[in-house]
């Protein structure tokens, strides 16, 4: 083994500046986004399935021959070719009122959603980026309210609410969100605060990025994908919510409805006609889980680390 | 000395941990950088060499002190000034998977900069890209990517050619190849003194690799608990430390034992490294020093010049 000829050795020198070639072309963010949420059939599957239901819920009433508001002689009807979902007990056909109580679910989580959102997002966004003491005034003021029972809030305010002649959705909605935006705001706060510790916040600084464009071009791009996860995340939450004061009277009242307030009809009679529960509550056990599997698929195509 | 591009005159950074207690993590910290030198800056992790290149970068806002660039007071900048400021001084950052946006593309990433400070049409933009990423060894076909797409050495190249993107004089390196393959560590130190030569650059260069610093560097600065202990040239520092720190440092170097006799003798130090945070008077180094008498650790040594451009911060170095 010693005498191996030196001649043998050659110095074949390291490439230093040799770069590796890469294959697959350049693609922008939010198409990738699309491309791996693609690959998620599930998500996929859930997406149609809600697009549907949104649908229904939009023009189904539209194209009923029934009114959901009008009575009929034919009532507690099992479902039938007349009345695909049957009737009341006051002969209104379900599947209008299916569809239309839909229309006020969605429309609240929705709302109620991107409402909490936008005021969390303003105010951890304001916490994070000034830090110190108005940080900390900030969200002393959030740990109050989130510890205020919520129910009690809600009915506080549909009490007060009552004597100004502001629609039902509306005090719903305002009920809902004025404890509901805290989470989000610590949730973004935490988020910002991240962000700005980061080093390329740090060398934007150094680069002499004004703090406006670090915002847009830093702060924003970074936390966006991660708020509208929440947001896909926390819909259902808000259509549980309507459904659950519905229940307990606190929210929609007839002659307007909604699932949570079908269900709540359906209760006293759901022995004799279980159909009449089945419905609203399919409904909401449906929409419920598209919008969660929707957003587990948003969460796995929008996090730039599990990207390969 | 007029030459230095950089000065430092009795930098202090504190943090205020709460109400009573201040962690010190730069103190009295007087130094110069000439131009076109590499000064390495070495020390134990969280003895403050970073904190102390961000402060000199004005990231910080320094507690007391004055730092010069190129005989301008930096704390004093303002305006046009400023941008000057900050186009002239740049820093290479110690992580490279978080010091580039997971969002922006390598091509956004290093025009960062150069929006800022030049007015460029779409097409110079593009090309003056391209011009930096062959700088730093990467092709035209990097601009489009995500960092996430890139590997630890490559996303170091993309941090080098964004600070070099506004063309700078002056460029902290903070820590930059710890974070990296020892294999690749080599590629961006040759590429860093490659590029110091070809534009002229001078480096203030962060360290624990002792070996590395020697590499690079032309002076060393020897930091302790948030005070520069010793500021020699490279050679002086590595053969002929006068500081005990330093010297207990330097033994630590692990080296080739050629001879195969084990005779090459560590002196280990005793104790650890006390906390920044409200430090007792004298020098800090006192606790773990052997040669320390009552002077030491009543009165903080200065920082004096021992032998033309030797600096030594202690009581018993004559």
């Amino acid at each position: 083994m010693e005498n191996i000829a030196k001649e043998k050795f050659q110095i074949i020198g390291t490439e230093d500046d040799a770069a590796d070639l890469l294959a697959r072309p350049p693609i922008n963010f939010w198409k990738d986004a699309w491309r791996r949420f693609k690959m998620n059939k599930i998500a996929v599957v859930a997406l149609i399935l809600l697009c549907v239901l949104i649908v229904m819920c939009v023009f189904a009433p539209m194209v009923s021959k029934y009114d959901f508001e009008v009575m009929s002689d034919a009532r507690n009807a099992d479902p039938s070719a007349e009345h695909w979902f049957g009737t009341d007990k006051l002969g209104r056909d379900m599947w209008t009122r299916v569809w239309v109580g839909g229309r006020v679910s969605i429309i609240i989580g929705l709302t109620g959603a991107l409402i909490s959102m936008t005021l969390g997002c303003i105010y951890g966004g304001i916490a994070a980026y000034f830090g110190g003491m108005v940080d900390n005034i900030m969200m002393r003021i959030v740990e109050v309210l989130i510890s205020v029972p919520y129910l009690i809030v809600v009915i506080l305010m549909s009490v007060i609410f009552e004597e100004y002649d502001i629609p039902q959705l509306v005090t719903l909605l305002l009920a809902m969100c004025i404890t509901g935006w805290c989470g989000t705001a610590r949730f973004v706060r935490s988020e910002m605060l991240r962000i700005k510790s980061e080093e390329f916040t740090l060398a934007a600084q150094l680069l002499g990025v004004s703090p406006w464009k670090i915002v847009i071009r830093h702060f924003i791009p970074n936390t966006i994908s991660i708020i509208i996860v929440n947001i896909t995340f926390s819909i259902p939450s808000y259509i549980f919510s309507e459904a659950f004061l519905s229940y307990l009277g606190l929210g929609i009242e007839p002659p307007g409805t909604s699932w949570g307030a079908l269900a709540s009809a359906a209760q006293s009679q759901f022995t004799f006609y279980p159909y009449l529960l089945f419905w609203p509550v399919l409904m909401i056990a449906l929409t419920m889980l598209c919008f969660t599997l929707i957003g587990e698929g948003m969460r796995d195509a929008l996090d730039p680390k599990a990207r390969k | 000395m007029a030459e230095y591009l950089v000065e430092a005159k009795n930098l202090c950074k504190y943090f205020k941990v709460d109400r009573k207690r201040m962690l010190k993590a730069v103190d009295n910290v007087s130094l110069g950088i000439r131009k076109g030198e590499t000064l390495g800056l070495v020390g134990e992790s969280g003895c403050g060499k970073t904190t102390c290149g961000r402060t000199l970068l004005h990231l910080y806002e320094a507690t007391s002190g004055e730092i010069y660039f190129d005989g301008k007071d930096v704390s004093k900048l303002s305006g046009k000034d400023n941008m000057d400021f900050k186009h002239r001084a740049q820093m290479i950052f110690q992580d490279p998977y978080s010091s580039l946006d997971p969002r922006m593309t390598i091509g956004e990433i290093i025009a960062e900069g150069m929006d800022v400070h030049v007015k460029l049409t779409g097409q110079e933009r593009q090309q003056r890209i391209v011009e930096l990423l062959a700088a730093v060894g990467l092709t035209e076909q990097f601009a489009g990517r995500f960092a996430h797409e890139l590997s630890g050495g490559q996303r170091q190249r993309v941090g080098i050619a964004r600070a070099l993107a506004v063309d700078p004089d002056f460029i902290v390196c903070d820590e930059p190849i710890s974070a990296l393959d020892v294999s690749i560590q080599a590629q961006i130190v040759n590429l860093l003194i490659k590029l110091q030569r070809e534009r002229g650059l001078t480096y203030l260069f962060i360290s624990h690799d002792l070996s590395m610093v020697k590499h690079i560097s032309d002076r060393v600065g020897v930091m302790y608990l948030g005070s520069l202990v010793e500021l020699a040239s490279s050679e002086v520092i590595f053969k002929n430390a006068k500081h005990p720190y330093t010297q207990a440092l330097m033994a630590a170097i692990p080296e080739v034992d050629f001879d195969g006799d084990g005779k090459k003798k560590i002196e280990r130090l005793e104790g650890e490294v006390p906390s920044p945070i409200n430090p007792p008077p004298g020098c800090r180094f006192a606790a773990r020093c052997k040669y320390a008498t009552d002077i030491c650790r009543q009165q903080q040594p200065q920082l004096v010049e021992l032998e033309p451009d030797h600096f030594v911060a202690c009581h018993h170095c004559k």
